[in-house]
């Protein structure tokens, strides 16, 4: 991982960019906005973005602050939106019990397979994360009583001690846009944490951190299970956001996808994780709008972003700002 | 579970499993020798497979179609070689994974343009489509036959190559030492050409000699490239026995698992679960040998020597 290296420390202590609060501040205005247009496609597209985001985050955390790169995420989301789909096929759709319940089980599942996977190193890493992506997805295409390979649709959005505070879908944006925020400042304050700096110096040299004393495995298994739940939370939100859960949202090219957003964002950043989610989902439904074979310009673009736009989107930015403060 | 169903069931994983080899023997050689995970392979077998419908097409002989196929495949190999992946050996294996996932997504659209979304298929040559009779009562197509016998004749091939030619020695010690094999005044590029073009070759060579069982088809690569994947971490990345070794048991375990899983579910739960749970498990077997594998020997089972 030597696109982030160890000549650009990140600050101690947290500081609030300037340009993260206005992106919130765009993405809390995005109602208003709709509101002139085409109100439910609109929220609906950016509410995909902000749920697709959190999950973003969380590979970031992993792959560009522990050097972790995760190539089964999506079964995290999966495993989330699962909870709430069965939960809710025997009836129980109040999220002050299936919300805490997605988090323990996606959870559980980075516990136990965070064990085994940490155990391997770089490339095998990856592989036996797809591994248990793997497993998960096809377990979920076995759940015939909770619908297979066909997904099974939910009876209804999640209520909160029985009041339906998913009722509409602006509120659902609302209750989106505060777990990516919660989920942001979640992820920056474990970054810049005593256990963060732990988490970040594994990445950089692990040997040398355990030499020190530091029991790495342990470290970034507890990363692991973090980002586990917070994939777990995403799911949570895709799954109200869609009402209907299905084994795709598992497959290996979703988690593929993830990394994809990460990198187009620029790894390491957290915000980048958000822009890149944004950017990923906007291009492909500009795209698609625009031609049937969208994926013969999408394919091409991804390699000139690696080829070309080292530290993706946002890294181009702070280039671009350092050129315009030189001159 | 007859015992003709059994030995049927074992040739077919054994078939599945030669080809497998010939996938991932590419895969494991670009990695082990050039560090660079190519997640496009599988693309270059599903092109083998559509260049093969094609030329048949043009000329209605499965021989010339096969040749042409091939020298087409490494033409096309070595332009994407020479255009795109030459600039990524040095990056690091994330950003390799996301260029070479672009060059999939436009390929398998690529091809949908080309040759339209709906499958295609090429015609098992007249002299080798019937069936043989291994013993009585067991018969089985003579083009799996074909095709698990020249898969074995690859092996031997790659076998001697690597282990007794100069270029076989020059890629044993690229795999382990590249710097000081380029130091010692080898071109290390021309090498990683060779042993990129040979790689996109055997894949698409797996991709023609399957084609006229499967139906040829936009994205018949990514399940198959991943599978390779899933070869080439068990044997032990860079390994050439280990792809063989490995992949001949991803093939029968799946194969065999496929087959036999609700039968042996049923010895130990009623038949209706057992016939849902069957194929889940089933799916999953190799990736929980994987998983097996990878815990008791986090480098697979045959780590190349001098990589830790």
């Amino acid at each position: 991982m030597s696109t982030l290296t160890a000549s650009k420390p990140l600050r101690a202590g947290p500081r609030i960019d300037l340009a993260v609060i206005a992106m919130f501040g765009v993405l809390a205005l995005v109602p208003f906005a709709a509101a002139f247009g085409a109100e439910t496609y609109l929220l609906g597209l950016v509410t995909r973005v902000m749920v697709f985001a959190i999950a973003a985050l969380a590979v970031d955390f992993l792959c560009g602050f522990g050097g972790l790169v995760t190539f089964g995420h999506a079964a995290f989301v999966g495993i989330g939106a699962y909870t709430v789909a069965i939960a809710g096929a025997h009836g129980v759709t109040d999220m002050a019990i299936t919300l805490p319940l997605a988090l323990i089980v996606s959870g559980l599942f980075a516990y136990l397979t965070g064990t085994i996977c940490l155990r391997t190193k770089s490339v095998y890493f990856i592989m036996i994360t797809l591994a248990f992506g793997q497993m998960a997805y096809f377990i979920a295409g076995s759940l015939a009583p909770y619908g297979g390979d066909d997904g099974i649709t939910l009876p209804a959005r999640s209520t909160l001690f029985g009041l339906q505070v998913f009722g509409s879908d602006r509120a659902l944006y609302y209750a989106v846009l505060g777990s990516l925020i919660a989920s942001y400042g979640l992820c920056r304050a474990v970054v810049y944490s005593r256990f963060g700096r732990v988490f970040r110096g594994a990445r950089e040299n692990p040997t040398r951190m355990a030499t020190i004393g530091f029991d790495v495995f342990r470290y970034q298994r507890v990363g692991y299970v973090i980002a586990g739940c917070l994939g777990g939370l995403s799911g949570f939100l895709l799954a109200n956001a869609t009402e209907f859960v299905s084994p795709a949202y598992m497959s290996w090219q979703r988690s593929g996808e993830l990394i994809i957003m990460v990198l187009f964002g620029g790894l390491g950043t957290l915000h980048g994780a958000i822009v890149g989610a944004a950017a990923y989902l906007l291009l492909e439904e500009w795209l698609a709008g625009f031609t049937e074979n969208w994926k013969l310009i999408f394919g091409p673009l991804l390699v000139i972003v690696v080829l070309y736009a080292r530290g993706g989107l946002v890294g181009l930015a702070a280039s671009i700002k350092a050129r315009l403060t030189r001159d | 579970m007859s015992f003709t169903l059994f030995i049927v069931q074992i040739l077919n994983g054994l078939q599945f499993g030669v080809l497998l080899f010939l996938i991932a023997a590419g895969l494991t050689l670009v990695f082990g020798v050039m560090d660079f995970i190519n997640l496009a392979h599988g693309v270059q077998y599903m092109l083998g497979a559509y260049l093969a419908v094609m030329f048949y097409t043009l000329t209605g002989s499965f021989v010339l179609a096969l040749i042409l196929a091939l020298v087409a495949a490494l033409a096309f190999g070595l332009l994407l070689e020479f255009t795109v992946f030459r600039q990524l050996y040095e990056r690091d294996h994330l950003e390799q994974v996301i260029a070479t996932f672009g060059i999939i997504i436009f390929l398998n659209q690529g091809v949908k343009v080309v040759w339209g979304a709906a499958p295609l298929s090429l015609p098992i040559p007249e002299a080798l489509s019937g069936v043989v009779a291994l013993m009585p009562g067991l018969v089985y197509p003579v083009w799996r036959l074909v095709i698990i016998a020249s898969g074995l004749v690859v092996a031997l091939l790659l076998y001697i190559l690597v282990s007794r030619t100069r270029v076989g020695m020059l890629v044993r010690a690229g795999a382990t030492h590249a710097r000081i094999v380029s130091a010692l005044g080898v071109d290390i590029r021309r090498l990683f050409m060779i042993v990129f073009g040979f790689g996109t070759m055997l894949a698409a060579f797996a991709g023609i000699m399957i084609a006229p069982i499967l139906s040829v088809e936009p994205g018949m690569g990514d399940s198959v490239l991943i599978l390779a994947f899933v070869v080439i971490v068990i044997g032990g990345i860079g390994s050439m026995r280990g792809a063989f070794i490995a992949a001949l048991l991803v093939g029968l375990v799946d194969t065999l698992g496929r087959s036999f899983m609700i039968d042996i579910l049923r010895l130990v739960m009623p038949p209706s679960p057992a016939r849902t749970v069957g194929p889940a498990i089933a799916s999953m077997l190799i990736y929980v040998l994987m998983a097996l594998v990878l815990y008791f020997r986090p480098a697979g089972l045959f780590p190349a020597r001098g990589k830790s």
